[in-house]
């Protein structure tokens, strides 16, 4: 269990981790995400011990290991965390074994437990049967596997990770991404994991972190991140989000009445959607539209709710998918359809969405 | 379709035939590309399109066949015609930027129209033009070094066609920058090639950029041309197994054609394990009842529900399921079989779920093995 409270980290002036408040439960994979600069990797930083936090309390199972207020700063070496970095680190000139061995012969440990410990950890993430094989002759993945092994040789109670896929090709970094979790979950060890890659937190973990300018911006499940963002900042940043900005005219049936003003002399939208917690008639709201989640149409539909009509600026054909930009007014709208339709720019269309797959957000 | 010989065609590849030593590098490729078009050789490293590509450019010398570009004979061996690689007016862009780092942006993309000793007044107005044409027209006295390597590439995509050459040629120029770089300049080369209208023949192994660039693509496998057609007709319709696996994702199952029921159409049956299916389909060339066949199917085409419904389907487990946004891509165990099933996000399936799949006949294919 990994706990932090109220953390804060300043550079000079600049509060790089700002009351940054998280509860990792054991086992639980959970990753920091967002773009550089947000604060994620200074606060997986200040968990390893190589920042010192400013404000707030970091605690590891029942043990305070920062807080500053109390005058309580544990050094790296004592908190039993493992790390696994971008570079993987391995050492080319070593076995695997010694690889992974290497970090308990520093520590000076008996024959007889680095044997056993380092076997153990061999086995836990697949590799016994390469044990004596130089790294140099391993490929990408099982690399990965030797920097994983090496960080839970010690028995550590969490890892931390700091993108450590980013220097693998476009391929192998899809295939280690399951991978890595199938062996996470095997190991079942607490992990912290950040990244600025939105595709590899959802795939890969139980809870996802968003975090801007030093701030937590959301906490929740992939699902729930990518579905129900808490604000515009979580909506673009995970996926491709269409945003509209409007104002809550009133509710109806737990929905969300809205107007939209689309400029260049054509009427505002009237629309329907879900969402605007908080939000009082007359309040601004941004609309939020998956791409994904708009119909498309070439003739107008006889029933027109939450229909709006716009012109075909691009197309991209991708194979598995049709990318298109309507032009809504002052609006480029994304959209996706299959890949088999025929579209071409200039081409009217009609636009729908379902009320409850639209979200008024707040923020 | 246009033939691929027809005397329409700007650039003209006969029966081309390049050896490596007992290698056919290149086995009798013969292709045409209409003035102003943009086709892309598509294959894995050593189909042969890099090195059609080169003897295009005059790089290598062939061994039969010939090219002609624009009426004028660029090799020939058979009657002994070879014109020297700088008389071909060609501008070519490299995987490598190939930009002089001691030169200003303007002084590199100047350089092949002062080795054509054109006046300097004309010489600086095009480049202007051409820097903006790239999006560098703030750069030109920039040196080389001082620019990123998407900005490099863009210089040398002005310096190859500042010149207004007959013929652009480019070996894999995207492939040294990064993922979302590669994705901008897909675009932004292919608006650049469509403003200038320069015939052009784009070489790569990445599907994503051929489907995204290209009016027309060939794909290529050990020296031999597998299909021609544009990016929707190469996605939607390929000729062969080797093709639809090439080309995006594919579920591809072993089965025989059962009967032929309209022009094209037909009934197919699959076997796997003791998982057996019939089904209606479209079928490829030379696909007649009791012919071996291989089912395409894309991930995008496979439609997964919790409950059945009416109509022919295949029961199977989710054993996969990444949440990947805009979509989810489920792995569905049918006998021993996996299916790749691209679903909607809304969906939420898990691993374990029963689902039942089904296939649309009119996106379902019969293909030669």
């Amino acid at each position: 269990m990994v706990q932090l409270d109220h953390l804060e980290k300043n550079f000079g002036a600049e509060l790089a981790v700002n009351d940054v408040s998280l509860a990792v439960k054991e086992g639980e994979f959970v990753t920091l995400l967002g773009p550089s600069g947000c604060g994620k990797t200074t606060t997986l930083r200040c968990i390893a011990g190589l920042e010192r936090p400013d404000g707030g309390e970091i605690r590891i199972d029942d043990d305070t290991v920062a807080a500053p207020k109390r005058g309580i700063y544990l050094n790296p070496e004592d908190r039993n965390i493992g790390m696994v970095f971008q570079s993987y680190a391995v050492w080319p000139h070593m076995t695997v074994f010694d690889n992974v061995a290497y970090g308990l012969r520093v520590r000076r440990a008996s024959t007889d437990v680095i044997k056993e410990r380092t076997t153990k950890a061999l086995e836990l993430v697949g590799l016994p049967h390469l044990a004596d094989r130089y790294a140099t002759k391993l490929s990408g993945g099982q690399r990965q596997r030797v920097a994983l092994a090496r960080a839970i040789v010690y028995e550590p109670r969490v890892i931390l990770f700091d993108e450590p896929l980013s220097n693998l090709d476009a391929k192998l970094r899809e295939q280690m991404r399951v991978e890595l979790v199938r062996l996470q979950k095997e190991v079942g060890i607490t992990s912290i994991y950040v990244t600025h890659d939105q595709s590899e937190a959802l795939v890969m973990s139980d809870r996802v972190v968003v975090m801007n300018n030093g701030v937590i911006q959301q906490i929740g499940d992939p699902q729930t991140i990518y579905a129900h963002p808490a604000n515009t900042f979580v909506a673009n940043f995970i996926g491709v989000a269409n945003l509209m900005q409007g104002v809550l005219l009133g509710r109806s049936g737990g929905l969300c009445d809205i107007e939209i003003a689309l400029g260049e002399g054509r009427a505002p939208l009237r629309l329907q959607a879900a969402g605007g917690d908080g939000a009082k008639n007359g309040d601004k709201i941004t609309l939020s539209l998956r791409p994904e989640d708009i119909d498309i149409k070439f003739e107008k539909p006889s029933s027109g709710a939450n229909m709006f009509e716009g012109e075909v600026t691009e197309t991209v054909y991708l194979g598995n998918v049709l990318e298109c930009r309507v032009k809504v007014g002052r609006y480029e709208i994304g959209i996706q359809v299959d890949h088999y339709e025929q579209i071409a720019p200039r081409q009217k269309v009609f636009l729908s969405f379902q009320p409850e797959h639209g979200l008024c957000l707040t923020q | 379709m246009e033939n691929s010989n027809a005397s329409s065609a700007y650039v003209e590849v006969q029966g081309l035939v390049k050896l490596f030593g007992n290698d056919r590098a290149v086995d009798d490729v013969s292709f045409g590309v209409p003035k102003g078009k943009f086709l892309t050789l598509l294959g894995p490293s050593g189909c042969g399109k890099t090195t059609t590509l080169m003897s295009i450019a005059g790089l290598h010398e062939i061994d039969a066949g010939s090219i002609h570009v624009g009426g004028v004979v660029y090799t020939a061996p058979a009657e002994g015609l070879f014109l020297a690689p700088e008389k071909r007016d060609i501008g070519m862009v490299f995987q490598s930027y190939a930009i002089w780092p001691h030169m200003t942006v303007a002084q590199n993309v100047a350089y092949p129209l002062e080795i054509r000793k054109i006046a300097r007044d004309e010489i600086d107005a095009r480049v202007t033009d051409v820097l903006k044409l790239v999006g560098l027209g703030k750069m030109a006295d920039k040196l080389a070094t001082q620019l990123s390597g998407g900005q490099q590439q863009r210089a040398a995509l002005a310096r190859a066609v500042v010149s207004r050459p007959r013929l652009l040629l480019f070996d894999e120029p995207l492939s040294n920058l990064d993922l979302k770089l590669r994705e901008q300049m897909r675009l932004e080369l292919k608006r650049i090639q469509n403003e200038v209208g320069i015939t052009s023949i784009y070489v790569t192994h990445d599907q994503a950029e051929a489907l995204v660039m290209s009016d027309e693509i060939i794909v290529m496998s050990k020296g031999r041309i597998q299909q021609r057609g544009g990016p929707r007709e190469i996605y939607g319709h390929p000729v062969n197994a080797y093709v639809s696996d090439f080309i995006g994702a594919a579920n591809l199952l072993k089965g025989r054609v059962l009967s032929v029921t309209a022009p094209g159409r037909g009934d197919v049956e699959i076997a796997t394990g003791l998982r057996k299916a019939q089904f209606s389909c479209k079928l490829g060339d030379g696909m007649a009842a009791g012919a071996e066949t291989v089912i395409s199917v894309r991930p995008e085409n496979v439609e997964a529900t919790r409950m059945n419904g009416d109509g022919p389907s295949l029961e199977g487990e989710v054993i996969q399921a990444i949440f990947l946004g805009n979509c989810i891509d489920c792995r569905v165990r049918w006998g021993e079989f996996e299916w790749k099933v691209m679903a909607h996000p809304r969906s939420g399936f898990k691993a374990g779920e029963k689902v039942y799949l089904r296939l649309d006949p009119e996106h379902t294919l019969a293909v030669q093995p």
